[in-house]
């Protein structure tokens, strides 16, 4: 078991944002965690870093209780996230963002994984020296991506890959998605509004509703199951693509 | 024209010495959004710290000038960076997370602390020390009037510009630099990377409180006194250095100390030396109402 949450109660604010999630995901695995808007989505991938921290319940990455860690332990642990609005450091260039996601991983390896961040998002190359605060929303959300990959996680979060891109961004971040998974043995949690997208790459899915895990199964199960389709597809995110 | 290049060379030296001490003010402000209001009774710290070194040294008959300055730069800046940390570690760093003003306040406090601390343990009386480096060059006399460049202005300068460069790599190319860069845009961010984010606050502290204890020492050879209350007014000096070339920028600091050292030295000079202050907290506030991004600091509103 690579990531494993049991009765993960958390709180953002005054607000009881989870209600004791079970969750869990396997290595080498793709599961999505969809759900609207305010389901407390975020607020599950940030507790898994102790923002805010649980308080209640546990979390264990590869075997290890890390639900009193400071963040940047947990990340030293073998976890990156690509946050929700990307997140990148918009007055360093994207030579340095990318440096930045390096920071804790093995020097020697550096150029190695510089080259496959390159060939994976060929834009990147091309904008080495420019800030990162001038690219597209597309291209700050491969930056965000390449800075995660940079420091050869256990486990890649993401975190609304999709929000506000263009189609044809969105289409290329699945695919990244697709391609880290099968190609290199990935394990991915991603949380998604767009459902449909989500669930298509996806081995496994959870359905989040009010802080609560109301649904979960197969991608394929999820795609198929009338409460989903009926409160996530039809109408909502995925329609039309 | 002889008294220009000799208020030149004077407002240089004293515009270093405020650029020194505002990139302490303007690196914690740039990390952690607040002003540390303590940090020029850290250079006054310093400055006791190199008086009591230089008398040490003196006692144990330690004549070569070079040598001596050396060691008091190091003791110095080693005993202050730990003062820088200290600080830190007790009154900031428990109210993270607090409201804006609580550090502030926290600031001022520690201001007076060691301000009390210093007069407490070394009297409130001004501490002289023995010249430690005289003479200087004569570089050219008009109708009687000589321009002097003292061998500790040289000093200043050389040092400055120096740390200045040294700085400059430290921030651009290093990885420390880089996550110094990073903390400032978004350290929550940077923590997800795997950075230690209070270990860069403490480090970014100590380093201001170096550069703060190199002005001290600086100053302590170059006026040759000390009292327990020159960091307070020093301090808004370099403040105001830190507001004016826009306070969270590095290069700022420096531009701006330069440029409030000039003005005080001709203000001194053609107009009322008795006005020199006013002049400059003038300064601060007229940035303040008219440009309070600075000279070289970003506007508050950025696209992202």
């Amino acid at each position: 078991m690579m990531l494993e949450l049991s009765a993960v109660h958390a709180h953002y604010g005054h607000i009881h944002a989870l209600h004791g999630v079970d969750l869990a995901v396997q290595v080498g695995e793709v599961v999505t965690l969809i759900g609207a808007n305010g389901a407390g989505k975020s607020t599950l991938m940030m507790s898994l870093f102790g923002q805010p921290r649980a308080s209640m319940g546990r979390i264990i990455f590869d075997g290890e209780d890390i639900t009193a860690l400071p963040a940047h332990e947990i990340s030293r642990r073998g976890i990156a996230l690509v946050p929700e609005g990307r997140r990148i450091f918009p007055r360093m260039t994207v030579m340095e963002n990318l440096q930045m996601g390096a920071a804790l991983a093995d020097p020697t390896n550096f150029d190695v994984d510089l080259k496959r961040m390159c060939a994976l998002f060929p834009i990147l190359d091309e904008r080495q020296g420019q800030r990162a605060g001038t690219l597209s929303g597309g291209e700050q959300q491969m930056l965000a991506i390449a800075r995660a990959l940079m420091s050869r996680p256990k486990l890649l979060l993401l975190d609304e890959p999709s929000l506000g891109l263009a189609p044809l961004y969105i289409k290329k971040i699945f695919q990244t998605i697709r391609t880290l998974n099968r190609d290199h043995g990935m394990t991915v949690l991603l949380v998604e509004q767009n459902a449909h997208h989500a669930l298509r790459v996806a081995h496994r899915g959870y359905v989040l509703q009010h802080g609560r895990i109301v649904l979960s199964g197969s991608g394929r199960e999820l795609l198929a199951s009338p409460e989903v389709r009926a409160a996530y597809l039809e109408g909502g995110a995925g329609k039309g693509d | 024209m002889a008294l220009a290049l000799q208020q030149l060379i004077n407002g240089l030296t004293l515009g270093a010495v405020y650029g020194l001490i505002a990139i302490g003010y303007t690196m914690v402000y740039g990390i952690i959004g607040m002003i540390n209001f303590a940090h020029g009774d850290i250079y006054m710290v310093s400055a006791f710290i190199s008086v009591t070194a230089f008398t040490l040294l003196a006692a144990l008959g330690v004549s070569s000038v070079p040598l001596a300055l050396v060691t008091v730069l190091l003791v110095s800046v080693l005993f202050t960076s730990v003062y820088g940390w200290a600080v830190e570690r007790t009154a900031y760093r428990p109210l993270r997370g607090s409201t804006r003003l609580a550090p502030l306040i926290s600031a001022i406090g520690m201001s007076i602390f060691l301000q009390n601390m210093v007069q407490l343990t070394q009297g409130a009386r001004v501490k002289p020390i023995p010249p430690v480096l005289v003479g200087g060059f004569d570089l050219l006399t008009v109708d009687g009037f000589t321009v002097h460049l003292a061998y500790s202005q040289l000093l200043i300068v050389v040092v400055t510009v120096f740390l200045m460069a040294a700085f400059t790599y430290l921030l651009s190319q290093t990885s420390f630099g880089r996550q110094q860069r990073a903390c400032e845009q978004d350290r929550l961010m940077t923590s997800l990377l795997g950075i230690n984010v209070d270990r860069t606050i403490s480090l970014t502290f100590m380093l201001g409180a170096m550069l703060a204890a190199v002005a001290g020492v600086l100053v302590t050879v170059y006026y040759g006194v000390v009292d327990f209350y020159i960091g307070f007014v020093v301090g808004i000096k370099a403040f105001t250095a830190a507001v004016l070339g826009g306070i969270g920028s590095f290069p700022g600091a420096m531009l701006g100390g330069v440029l409030i050292g000039l003005i005080e030295a001709f203000w001194s000079a053609y107009l009322a030396p008795e006005y020199k202050d006013v002049a400059t907290f003038a300064i601060l506030i007229l940035v303040l109402m008219f440009r309070p991004s600075g000279l070289l600091g970003r506007p508050e509103v950025e696209k992202v």
